[in-house]
């Protein structure tokens, strides 16, 4: 809140300063979280499915790289260099190294529409998470909270349980998938693993499906702040 | 801030109108409403439902904007302000107290009081030690870590008044304080709110239809369809407040 600080005191002693340092922030998002676990189970869960099922395919094209290495290495399908382009989306990678064509294209379709399917989906919650706590927004306001402290506040929360939905669902996609693999192929399979690409694409899917959380929550941020503070006090539920 | 001493009213609003649109009807919640309150006085704005008076509290806390002219707190023109001055306003300047207590239920009743002064920019520990000091002035000191749910309505609205006193404001704004508590814990709140009154000098402005408010009022103004009807000192008011309760406390 830089931008504000230092401005001269105006109009009869009334003052421009007014703070929501991010600790403090953090520790109400993580409370309102905490709370309303059920209902942050569910909406996290959006992102948890979404992420999981983008793990699932990263392992999976990995998997059929090694299996081709495995099979034939003269043959095998050289994965794409590492570019900038490569190391922040790594899932192009992963995706290069599956020899089948056909299953590449879709793979990375299937991808595309589950993550945005997520984002509806949060968006779609958050929203009604906002309606339902209108009053306590208002009052919010009423007490000096701008309208940028209930944005951040909000988003803070959404991209907290985007984050722990991400880890969550990004392990146990890949870790399912790999116990999948070394039961039905067994360890030599792994011999031939990309790991690097594999790790790229954890960490990946933890920071693309926490941005989502986060895009996703702006609009019924932005809907919650703008709402006049008598307005907000006036609504029941 | 000199200036203030100087200032004899704390809360002034000239030719104070709000009108609303309902299909092709206009409707005057408020009409021409001219208002001078003193600093240190306690203020109950009376009036039937849908009078308005939930509305002139809504322009004097700067909770809503008018539709024509002006609200003055302290000396300033509360249209004046853009939004971080309004935030300051409605952090530093004015405490607020609801009908339905507005507590956020997440937190705790000591957390609840040192919410505003988060925004105050305050230190945890000033905070922590202010806020306890304000839930002992309004007796519930042993209650400081329950969260709203488990308190009586009485005592959510207790934590209110401590919150709306967090940064030490000059004007404290209740609607309907008593609103929605029985009588015996709204003359307890009334009480509470008079005594914060005389010993903090904080003005007290309350929209009510509780008559036991009269009682501790410096001045009463009733106020009927968006105008205020008169004016009344508690020394002229003709009415037995011990018929009105109808039980002796």
């Amino acid at each position: 809140m830089a931008s504000e600080a230092g401005q001269p005191p105006s109009k009869g002693g009334i003052q421009r300063q007014i703070k929501l340092p991010l600790r403090q922030a953090f520790k109400i998002s993580l409370r309102n979280i905490t709370i309303r676990l059920g209902r942050a189970a569910i909406t996290a869960s959006g992102t948890f499915l979404s992420i999981a099922f983008l793990m699932v395919v990263c392992t999976q094209a990995v998997a059929m790289g090694a299996m081709a290495i495995a099979q034939n290495p003269e043959q095998a399908r050289p994965p794409a260099e590492w570019t900038v382009k490569t190391v922040l989306f790594p899932i192009i990678r992963a995706l290069s190294l599956n020899p089948d064509e056909i299953m590449r294209a879709r793979s990375a379709w299937l991808v595309v529409m589950s993550l945005l399917v997520c984002t509806v989906g949060i968006t779609n919650s958050m929203l009604m998470s906002v309606t339902e706590r209108f009053r306590e927004i208002g009052t919010m306001k009423c007490l000096g909270a701008l309208d940028r402290f209930i944005v951040n506040l909000l988003l803070i929360e959404s991209g907290l349980m985007g984050l722990l939905g991400s880890l969550a669902g990004s392990v146990l996609g890949m870790g399912v998938m790999v116990v999948w693999y070394r039961l039905q192929i067994g360890t030599r399979l792994f011999a031939h693993f990309d790991w690097l690409t594999l790790f790229a694409c954890l960490i990946f899917s933890v920071v693309i499906g926490t941005l989502l959380s986060i895009v996703a929550a702006i609009l019924p941020a932005i809907r919650a702040a703008k709402l006049p503070p008598a307005a907000a006090l006036r609504t029941e539920i | 801030m000199a200036t203030e001493m100087v200032q004899e009213y704390i809360v002034r609003t000239r030719d104070l109108t709000k009108q609303y649109q309902l299909g092709d009807q206009t409707v005057y919640a408020l009409r021409d409403v001219k208002l001078d309150i003193r600093r240190g006085e306690y203020i109950s704005i009376m009036g039937p439902s849908g009078s308005g008076k939930s509305t002139l509290f809504n322009m004097i806390g700067g909770l809503d904007k008018p539709t024509s002219g002006t609200v003055f707190i302290d000396e300033v023109d509360m249209a004046q302000l853009d939004a971080f001055e309004l935030a300051w306003l409605r952090c530093r300047k004015i405490g607020y107290i609801f009908q339905t207590f507005n507590l956020i239920p997440v937190m705790t009743a000591l957390e609840n009081v040192t919410l505003p002064m988060i925004f105050a920019g305050m230190s945890s520990d000033e905070m922590l030690e202010k806020g306890v000091k304000l839930l002992e002035t309004v007796g519930l000191g042993e209650r400081l870590h329950h969260k709203p749910a488990q308190l009586s309505g009485g005592q959510q609205q207790r934590v209110a008044i401590a919150r709306s006193l967090a940064n030490d404001p000059a004007i404290v704004l209740a609607d309907e304080p008593t609103g929605n508590l029985d009588l015996r814990t709204g003359k307890e709140i009334i009480e509470l709110l008079r005594r914060l009154n005389k010993e903090q000098g904080v003005t007290i402005i309350s929209a009510t239809h509780d008559l036991k408010m009269i009682d501790v009022s410096d001045r009463v103004i009733w106020i009927r369809d968006g105008r205020i009807e008169r004016i009344e000192n508690r020394e002229d008011i003709e009415l037995r407040l011990g018929e009105v309760e109808g039980e002796e406390e």
